[in-house]
């Protein structure tokens, strides 16, 4: 009896079945918690689902590559997303063209600004390298933001694992930011949380109000395609 | 859904092609991205089927963030040594990106497009 469970325990370890449905599981349960405590950005899905994972291999003593064999299916997901960004953005271009002036001036100026601050802050607090090239990217999708991570010679899952905090920091802290700094338009708060902050910053605007949301979703769109371009090319002028 | 599915992934493997033989900067799935992008602008509409599935991929994007999230399993080492720097650049540089963007975004608004709580009209919905 033991020894059949054993066999069953060392095949499931081995089969990407395991891992896809266990993240899956614990996603579905991070959603459950969110929505049953009352939608607090701090409990945010993304954030259990990731600690649950994490526990569970952690405890039955299984690596991070052989999870990621059964999970690769849901992260390969990523790029075909990013494709479809092209959609909420063809969709919003009559709003976009209205305030294109006003949306590219923000767009280049608050990109640097989330950009270069932090690369800033990781090099004053003494980082390493690695850790700096890894941090830049961060407020862009994870998919955009791991492929430049790559280019300028960071690690793709560390730039993952930021992106992932700064979509967290921004959805539990953002509100309050933009109330310190008094800022109303709807359009202005949504744009901000979309630029600093892709898609857990989108989904957090969306959670308060509709303008707010369709404007995060072009920010995160707009500085995704901003940092994807500008990033490389600053790497290359700035160590060659 | 199939079709839709089809036309991602046809629109990623371009980009990642066009990315790889012209040596661009740009990760594939941007180029795709800007490749059905200009491809709806010229077909000057999204096809209901399109819009259906993108939005339900689109919808459960954040699930797809999970697999690299739990790579924080691999990085504890790092995140324990370079601790103050990365939490100081995470917080500092995120708020700070959020306040800047927002505060600019509003000052210009009230210059050139004062409608400060306006409803959008929606009339660009398919």
């Amino acid at each position: 009896m033991s020894a059949d469970l054993h066999q069953i325990w060392v095949y499931l370890s081995a089969s990407p079945l395991a891992g896809l449905t266990l993240t899956l599981v614990a996603y579905q349960i991070g959603l459950w918690i969110f929505e049953k405590l009352g939608r607090r950005p701090v409990l945010n899905p993304v954030l259990i689902a990731v600690v649950l994972i994490a526990g569970t291999l952690s405890l039955s003593g299984i690596d991070y590559r052989t999870y990621f064999d059964g999970a690769q299916f849901v992260h390969f997901l990523l790029g075909p997303a990013t494709v479809a960004l092209a959609i909420p953005l063809y969709n919003q271009f009559q709003e976009v063209r209205r305030s294109a002036l006003a949306l590219l001036v923000a767009l280049l100026v608050g990109s640097a600004a989330s950009a270069l601050s932090a690369v800033a802050l990781v090099w004053t607090f003494g980082g390493s390298k690695a850790t700096i090239l890894s941090m830049a990217p961060k407020s862009v999708t994870s998919p955009i933001a791991m492929g430049v991570s790559e280019q300028i010679g960071g690690l793709p899952s560390l730039t993952a694992v930021f992106v992932i905090i700064t979509g967290i920091v921004a959805a539990s802290l953002g509100t309050w930011v933009l109330n310190l700094v008094r800022v109303r338009d709807w359009r202005a708060r949504g744009f901000g949380m979309g630029v600093a902050a892709h898609g857990i910053g989108t989904a957090r605007a969306l959670q308060v109000n509709e303008v707010a949301g369709a404007f995060a979703g072009l920010g995160m769109g707009l500085n995704g395609l901003a940092t994807a371009l500008l990033l490389p090319t600053l790497y290359h002028l700035i160590w060659g | 859904m199939l079709g839709t599915l089809t036309l991602l992934l046809l629109c990623q493997l371009a980009g990642e092609l066009a990315a790889r033989l012209l040596h661009l900067p740009v990760p594939g799935p941007v180029l795709g991205m800007l490749l059905l992008f200009a491809g709806l602008l010229l077909r000057g509409g999204v096809p209901d089927t399109v819009q259906d599935t993108a939005g339900g991929l689109l919808r459960h994007l954040s699930l797809l963030f999970v697999p690299a999230g739990v790579g924080v399993m691999v990085h504890v080492t790092r995140l324990e040594t370079e601790a103050l720097p990365i939490v100081a650049a995470l917080f500092g540089s995120t708020l700070f990106g959020i306040a800047v963007t927002a505060k600019l975004m509003a000052f210009l608004l009230s210059r050139i497009d004062p409608r400060l709580e306006e409803e959008p009209t929606g009339e660009d919905r398919p």
